[in-house]
């Protein structure tokens, strides 16, 4: 076996934290073999991220302590002094982080930031730096590479920054790079783009990879092996087929179970709960299957036709229109009670605003809404207000959609007082029963938003929405923002709500594989319009609209017997930036089975 | 890699472990992180003390400056420490009229942080309903008074008090007025931009969402988030009332001779000033800079405190 190029032996890194000394990776010890790529994965706080830091040295050096060591081509890298450890960050090992935004200057053309590196690091003169850099940038597979020198930062989309900041990683030939949640804050297209690239980059350049990750799905497309980090501790480490057949660490099993996996759901009409893990023992408890919920029988509960929302884009003194975004364009959808529709798509394709519409958080242009047979759009103002009782919006950050001042008892107790339905003394009572139907004990009525963990947060949004007794509730993203084993217990809790209650949710999302999970039907929308919509098994098992396939091919399965080598096109997100005369163009829609319909022009 | 210094700031230690102990409101945090401040105790045992003083100046004070039978000219411009013909000691001397210096400084204090405190809160309470209406409101509203404002600060503070003290003539009454009117500005725009944050975000969607009736969005959800910076420009505004009332009356034209400020007491020792008798000025131009050191320590240490970027 090769000898290893990175080799980590007992790690431990602490912060100080007011006064004392808190652990936050304890013992971690793995090897990196040349060309190979190593994963870690955990959960929020597992101190993943940390790790790579301590190796790197990045941790400010005043409020942390770093012991172990860190061997990289004969050195331990703990040892050097920090003039002999800068030059090798950058040189020999490259590094890449989760926000391609902030990882770039956005004063300083890109051309410039590349140049810089290697005029610095490598000795070019400038003009063959700058011929190093078209080159790079033609490597990460940047098209028109040497006319996007001149270009700012803003200039360039989510998935193109990340690319400029591979080729910077890559610009002085590393032999390992780490990438930490690379592809975290991108779309799943444009994810699985990135990918692509990593291993392809690879491959021709002979590096070792540290990955980075929370997503099993990244995991099992990209990793030879798998480090499974849990509270600060390496609890796991094997190859990662090893890992997905045969996890041994109860908290991997937990944390397996608990991954969405596109195609699990063959075959199954309904939404199926997530399997829970005991800690202890790690065995996984048998799933109950849910009831069939959907009122079949009774009208819609919401009904939406044609509906169209559009901003304006103004610009100059006069603030002229001099364009539009085209965020809805002729959304059409119903909803049944015990339903659940979800709204799938990538950034900018209007699925937030289609769903913030709905309520009239934002004004829609055109078209009608109904929900439970009242009309949404022309309704006064106290008619609103009996609306928006009826429908309750989840948000997707539960760190902002609560108000950080007012106690969540207060905040829960809010609605009902205001409207009436209870006074101060029994509406507490009602907030103690929330609390404790959404899996919360009344006690933390108390507390503010600030004592809560970001999965608990989320419970006392679901109970404030509940506060009103809706019947439908629209979930913005409402578990993207949660780690894979708080997300899959949200999402159980919303079937089993949606069980009790007879809810019907518009759920909103881009991650293809909890739709699966929890949705009767899809709507797949693109650039503003839906292009597919039907029962959820037709739309996962047969999909017919372009970009539904391309969606499905991109999303990531946590199973490494798998993966496939996709090629996968390296087209952008659109924009649904138009001119002020744009017209858009009439569509039909052809029948694919019984209630799936998908766009044909 | 051209950014390796500033990544290792932006680190959250230990996820859940991390946190506040439990259910204390965010206001009694800001309060026991202002008595760990050290300068900011300092500041606000100083500004206890002259409040204190002032408010209890007619029952601590030797000597009552305005009540003219108590006076005697024989006694004026004594340096500190003289005794005067009645057997009374004047500790930091007296000024030409004879009047003690201790006493006239704590009446001046009254004054002074009366004007001060007073002016800053009604033009808080002013400010901030205007910028807080202008943000919510948004628009054709918004747009006019915030030119207003901008109008409003484009003059100097003290261009706009003498204006007005032109017009009104002199009092405590009316210096309170001019300095609501040159500063009720700075709350405006300072809330309206914190409140336009805040009007984006996330849990004023939520509020909207269940129908909370606007009212209550604007002064029980977007109010209370948006306090922290008002705060601050309060405790920092409160000093510069407090200046800018001295230097009005210290020019003569701020309140009448009969209700002396610590302005006025450092202009009526101000041309004495050269002939030796320094401690006329000297005594509550010292005052009147504690004081406003003091109030500005709070300021900072409370800046510091609220502040959302700060470390740990």
């Amino acid at each position: 076996m090769a000898h290893p190029i990175l080799s980590i032996s007992n790690l431990n890194t602490s912060f100080r934290v007011g006064g004392e000394w808190r652990n936050v990776v304890r013992d971690v010890s793995f090897d990196i073999r040349p060309k190979e790529t190593v994963t870690v994965v955990g959960e929020s706080g597992s101190g993943k991220s940390v790790t790579a830091m301590s190796i790197m040295r990045l941790l400010p050096p005043a409020s942390s302590r770093v012991t172990g060591r860190v061997d990289f081509e004969g050195k331990n890298l703990l040892d050097l002094p920090l003039d002999a450890m800068q030059s090798i960050r950058g040189n020999r090992i490259g590094m890449i982080f989760q926000e391609p935004m902030t990882s770039l200057n956005p004063v300083l053309k890109i051309g410039r930031q590349i140049t810089e590196v290697l005029v610095q690091h490598r000795g070019m003169s400038h003009t063959e730096a700058e011929a190093e850099a078209v080159r790079l940038l033609e490597k990460v597979r940047i098209p028109s590479a040497k006319s996007r020198l001149n270009e700012y930062p803003m200039n360039f989309s989510g998935g193109m920054r990340q690319r400029v900041v591979i080729a910077i990683a890559l610009a002085c030939d590393p032999k390992l790079l780490i990438a930490d949640e690379p592809t975290t804050a991108l779309d799943v297209t444009i994810q699985a783009q990135i990918l692509e690239l990593i291993k392809a980059l690879q491959e021709e350049e002979g590096m070792s990879v540290l990955f980075i990750t929370h997503d099993m799905g990244v995991v099992a497309e990209i990793s030879d092996r798998t480090v499974v980090m849990y509270r600060g501790e390496a609890v796991e480490t094997g190859t990662t087929r090893q890992i997905f057949a045969g996890a041994k660490h109860p908290y991997t099993r937990a944390l397996l179970s608990a991954v969405p996996q596109l195609g699990s759901m063959t075959g199954l009409d309904r939404p199926l709960r997530f399997p829970q893990v005991d800690m202890t023992t790690g065995g996984i408890q048998p799933v109950r299957p849910t009831a069939d919920t959907v009122r079949r029988d009774a009208a819609p509960i919401l009904n939406v036709d044609g509906l169209v929302t559009r901003f304006d884009i103004r610009r100059g003194f006069l603030r002229r229109t001099v364009g539009r975004i085209h965020a809805v364009e002729g959304v059409s959808l119903q909803l049944r009670q015990g339903e659940t529709l979800s709204l799938v798509g990538e950034s900018g394709c209007g699925k937030s605003t289609a769903g913030r519409s709905i309520i009239r958080l934002t004004d829609a242009k055109s078209g009608t809404i109904e929900i439970d047979g009242k009309n949404v759009l022309e309704a006064g103002r106290s008619q609103l207000a009996d609306i928006r009782r009826e429908a309750q919006m989840i948000f997707q950050d539960p760190f902002e959609s609560l108000n950080p001042r007012i106690r969540i008892g207060d905040a829960i107790a809010e609605p009902i007082v205001i409207h009436g339905l209870a006074d101060a003394a029994e509406a507490k009572e009602r907030v103690a029963e929330l609390l404790e139907r959404v899996g919360l004990s009344a006690s933390m009525a108390d507390r503010f938003p600030h004592e809560f963990s970001g999965g608990q947060r989320q419970r006392v949004c679901i109970a404030r929405a509940l506060a009103l007794e809706p019947k439908l509730i629209i979930a913005d993203e409402s578990v993207s923002a949660l780690d894979v084993s708080v997300k899959a217990q949200v999402i159980n809790l919303m079937l089993d709500l949606q069980e009790k209650y007879g809810l019907g949710y518009l759920f909103i999302s881009h991650d293809m594989a909890v739709v699966e999970r929890i949705s009767h039907r899809v709507a797949v929308m693109y650039l503003g319009e839906i292009v597919e919509m039907g029962p959820r098994r037709a739309v996962f098992e047969n999909p017919q609209h372009d970009y539904t396939k391309r969606l499905m091919a991109a999303v990531p399965i946590a199973d490494p017997s798998r993966r496939q080598m996709r090629r996968i096109s390296n087209d952008e997100i659109g924009s649904p930036f138009r001119p002020v005369d744009y017209v858009p163009p009439k569509r039909s829609y052809r029948q694919a089975g019984e209630g799936h319909f998908f766009q044909v022009a | 890699m051209t950014r390796d210094t500033n990544t290792a700031g932006s680190i959250h230690v230990g996820g859940a472990d991390v946190r506040a102990p439990r259910s204390r409101s965010p206001f009694r945090q800001v309060i026991s992180a202002l008595l760990h401040d050290k300068l900011a105790l300092v500041g606000i045992l100083l500004v206890l003390v002259f409040i204190l003083a002032a408010v209890l100046a007619p029952l601590i004070a030797p000597q009552n400056p305005y009540d003219l039978s108590q006076l005697d000219i024989l006694d004026g411009r004594l340096p500190p420490g003289s005794q005067s013909m009645n057997g009374m000691v004047y500790l930091i001397g007296t000024d030409h009229q004879g009047r003690d210096l201790l006493s006239a400084i704590l009446y001046g204090l009254r004054t002074s942080i009366l004007v001060g405190i007073s002016s800053a809160a009604i033009a808080l309470v002013i400010g901030a309903s205007i910028g807080l209406m202008s943000a919510y409101a948004g628009g054709r509203l918004d747009a006019f008074l915030m030119r207003v404002v901008d109008i409003q600060l484009s003059f100097p503070a003290i261009l706009i008090a003498l204006i007005f003290l032109a017009i009104l003539g002199q009092g405590v009454d009316k210096i309170i007025l001019a300095l609501i009117v040159t500063q009720w500005a700075y709350y405006a725009r300072t809330i309206r931009g914190s409140a336009l944050v805040e009007r984006k975000r996330a849990y004023v969607d939520a509020a909207r969402s269940m129908a909370l009736p606007d009212r209550r969005i604007l002064f029980r959800h977007i109010l209370p988030n948006c306090l922290p910076p008002l705060i601050v420009v309060a405790t920092m505004r409160v000093a510069y009332a407090i200046m800018l009332e001295a230097t009005l009356s210290f020019l003569g034209i701020g309140l009448p001779v009969t209700e002396p400020s610590l302005g006025l007491l450092i202009s009526n020792g101000f041309e004495y000033l050269l002939s030796g008798d320094y401690w006329i000025s000297f005594f509550p131009g010292l005052i009147l800079l504690l004081l406003i050191v003091a109030i500005n320590l709070i300021g900072d240490s409370l800046r510091d405190i609220l502040n959302p970027r700060r470390e740990g």
